[in-house]
């Protein structure tokens, strides 16, 4: 009874599905799909590595530091890094001396002990990294309405990681002379246009986005250590402190994993030896068909 | 408790005497998994796979109850508190990170142990009711990795809610009100979040109890055996203790191993980008998928796009939710005397040539983008599912011959010289 029952259930099921199958595939051959611009033309993310790569990377704090720089002088114009408080410099190599007098350089809403008014004051390390703007309104208002996003997690939230974000930083084209494997966007999408306010951009899904190109002349900053700061090289920078401040916990992490896999794979081997030896009374010296 | 030859509890001193007395807990331990408990001499390596299932449950319970501790069930703050148990919360990342791949890693052995039966045929008589609450397990670890992973309130968090939630409004009539009951509003808020953690919370110690019931279950039969002839005499099995504590032993390292070179080297291999993204209703993602273990039933989900009879929307619930619900009847689908699929050449060109691919096809299409192509091959493999366990199962188990088995256990270890090995020899050479 089960049995029958199961047939014809199964049966059922898969009637069902085959025709959907084969509705779809009737449709699937009779209409052409279109294959969108943004599909064809899109281009994966540059193959760029970083010293914090890998099992056995470890970030490079005077890397790290230039791409705060970059993050201060450019990014912040729009963006914030709401997870990421002042104290966390420190593990860029800078003294809390030095902590406290980066945070001094940056304002943040307080309130006056005297009258309780909503006042501009200096950082102190406890303090998270600000928002340039008092709301999401005024963010998407004053950037052709869309919000530049919180970049705390940015590395971590795009499947291309750090190398996406110097890709999309450097990959700023020409739609009229942008070409791909060899073929030409405006011959293959005659009709292809920027949108007012947005700008064309390979990298991005949708090929337009809102943000204008912030990397654009070299010496645009000025690092301390010496390092010429071309756009590639701000661009890496700054992909390397937002891999940091996306996961500040990376070094603990790697550093942590090694002495534990070493440990496990010495007790399993342990375990291997140990379980061979019990077994070995009991396993047939060989085997006889 | 099984079998006559089964090793007894001594309690050796005064005081394991007393306890023995008043609660004979490490009796218990002893019969189930101790010395007391007679297995087959020769289980491979996939008998490892329900110890380790175990394993996985503790481990999700122990990080999951720290993780509790500093997580906030608030859409306001979920999401910030888990960053804040990632970046301040001493070894928070670690707890996080441990508990996220822990259920990954649960699943690749549940599913693996699953196999296991499915191979072996363990679903069999006389061990239907082992397999009737593995199957609830199962259910009862889908629910609590769904409910887990809105928890952080990523994008995926709150869509994944969204989409398979919405799965009760296809239900004809009352779906819709059902729908906002179980998650107390129109959409996924503040409710449903603090429904979804302290269900959570819960559902894993429900497991632990259906566990119970399953090893509980196991013991009266005995374990299966690659053979799937039954135990016949005491030179087909040796003591649990030490044999397979040994065994086990090793299995566990290399868990372990595979485990943490995830969570410490490639920890968000396996989970999506987009869930570092908090929530927003007004985003959709371009593509909303759920964790890997679910991919195989989102492409039966997915399946289904034509209005044949029912709407296809209700015909991919009830194919998703069928698709395990079968497993239910297999132990009277699957009427072969012959459990091991070693000797039954057509189910197991059918297993390996049939069911695994077709498996296999469904977790690429559920996690892959939507395209003619995707949908086609995961509805073949979706019509494939549904024969290979309603239809071919249940006839090839009348019309196949299968092969010789061997006399015993023992025969399959030694061949048939008969020499006892058991017995004379049944400890340890230490
Ligand atoms: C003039 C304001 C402005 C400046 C300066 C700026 N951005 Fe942006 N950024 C935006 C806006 C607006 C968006 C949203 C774009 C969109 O969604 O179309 C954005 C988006 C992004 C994104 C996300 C892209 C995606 O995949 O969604 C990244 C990454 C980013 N910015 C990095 C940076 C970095 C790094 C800097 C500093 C070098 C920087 N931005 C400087 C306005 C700015
Ligand atoms: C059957 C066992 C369990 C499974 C399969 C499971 C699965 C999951 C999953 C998939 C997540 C999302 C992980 C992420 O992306 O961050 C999660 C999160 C969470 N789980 Fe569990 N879990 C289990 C047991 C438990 C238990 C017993 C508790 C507490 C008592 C718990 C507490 C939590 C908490 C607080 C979170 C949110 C924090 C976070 O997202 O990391 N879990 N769980």
């Amino acid at each position: 009874m089960v049995r029958i029952i199961g047939i014809l259930t199964g049966l059922v099921f898969t009637l069902a599905v085959l025709i959907s199958f084969g509705v779809d595939t009737y449709s699937n051959l009779t209409t052409e799909a279109e294959e969108t611009a943004e599909h064809h033309f899109h281009a994966e993310p540059l193959d760029v590595s970083f010293p914090h790569d890998g099992p056995f990377g470890k970030w490079d704090t005077a890397q790290l530091q230039r791409g705060y720089v970059v993050y201060k002088e450019v990014c912040s114009a729009c963006h914030s890094l709401k997870y990421v408080a002042f104290r966390d410099l420190a593990d860029l190599g800078y003294t809390e001396a030095e902590v406290q007098a980066l945070a001094a350089e940056w304002q943040v809403p307080g309130i006056d002990p005297r009258t309780g008014e909503t006042v501009m004051r200096a950082a102190e390390p406890t303090d998270y990294f600000p928002s340039p703007y008092p709301n999401d309104v005024a963010a998407a208002a004053a950037n052709n309405n869309a919000i530049p996003p919180d970049l705390s997690l940015m590395t971590k939230a795009r499947h291309g990681g750090a190398p996406y974000v110097y890709s999309l930083l450097t990959g700023y084209e020409d739609p009229a002379t942008y070409s791909h494997d060899g073929e030409r966007l405006l011959e293959a999408y005659p009709d292809f246009e920027v949108p007012t306010g947005l700008y064309f951009n390979p990298y991005f899904p949708n090929l337009n986005l809102a943000m204008a190109p912030p990397l654009t002349t070299t010496g645009q900053v000025t690092y301390e250590d010496g390092t010429e700061a071309t756009i590639a090289q701000m661009s890496k920078d700054v992909s390397a402190f937002l891999s940091w401040t996306a996961e500040p916990t990376m070094d603990d992490r790697k550093q942590t994993g090694w002495p534990v896999l070493g440990f496990v794979l010495f007790a399993t081997i342990l375990a291997y030896l140990s379980k061979k030896q019990i077994w070995a009374a009991v396993k047939p010296a060989k085997r006889k068909h | 408790m099984s079998f006559a030859w089964a090793r007894q509890y001594e309690p050796k001193n005064g005081f394991t005497k007393w306890v023995d007395e008043k609660l004979p807990l490490p009796r218990l331990v002893y019969n189930a998994v101790g010395a007391g408990y007679p297995v087959p001499r020769n289980l491979n390596y996939m008998w490892n796979f329900g110890v380790l299932a175990g394993f996985a449950l503790l481990l999700q319970i122990v990080t999951g109850v720290i993780l509790a501790m500093h997580y906030a069930a608030n859409a306001e703050v979920a999401f910030a508190s888990t960053e804040h148990i990632m970046r301040d919360v001493n070894w928070g990342w670690l707890m996080r990170y441990a508990h996220a791949n822990g259920a990954s890693f649960f699943f690749v052995v549940i599913y693996l142990h699953i196999f296991r039966g499915l191979f072996y045929s363990s679903y069999k008589a006389p061990r239907e009711m082992i397999w009737l609450l593995g199957v609830v397990i199962f259910l009862l670890v889908m629910a609590t990795a769904f409910m887990g992973y809105v928890l952080p309130w990523g994008q995926m968090s709150f869509w994944g809610a969204k989409v398979i939630t919405g799965l009760f409004g296809a239900i004809p009539l009352v779906g819709e009100s059902i729908q906002v009951w179980l998650l107390g509003g129109f959409a996924p808020d503040n409710a449903a979040l603090n429904r979804f953690f302290s269900l959570h919370f819960l559902l894993p110690f429900v497991t632990a109890g259906v566990v119970i019931l399953h090893i509980w279950a196991l013991h009266i039969p005995g374990s299966s055996n690659p053979t799937g002839v039954e135990v016949k005499s005491e030179s087909d099995t040796v003591p649990f203790h030490p044999y397979y504590t040994a065994k086990d032993g090793f299995g566990l390292g290399i868990f372990l191993l595979a485990y943490f070179a995830m969570v410490f080297f490639l920890p968000n291999f396996l989970g999506h980008a987009d869930n570092y993204i908090e929530a927003n209703p007004l985003a959709t993602p371009a593509n909303i998928v759920p964790e890997w273990y679910f991919w195989p039933f989102y492409a039966i989900l997915r399946a289904f796009t034509f209005d044949f009879i029912l709407p296809a929307k209700l015909w991919g619930v009830l194919a998703m939710f069928a698709s395990i619900l079968l497993w239910f009847f297999l132990p009277w689908l699957d009427k072969s005397p012959v459990r091991s699929g070693h000797y039954r050449p057509l189910f197991r060109k059918f297993f390996w040539f049939g069911l695994i691919p077709c498996i296999l096809v469904l977790g690429y299409c559920g996690g892959a983008h939507l395209s003619p192509i995707t949908i086609a091959l995961s509805q073949i493999a979706t019509a494939y599912y549904f024969l290979h366990f309603l239809v071919i199962l249940p006839i090839i188990s009348s019309v196949e011959k299968p092969e010789p088995l061997p006399y015993s256990i023992t025969d399959a270890v030694l061949g048939s010289d008969k020499k006892p090995v058991l017995g004379e020899n049944t400890t340890p050479a230490v």
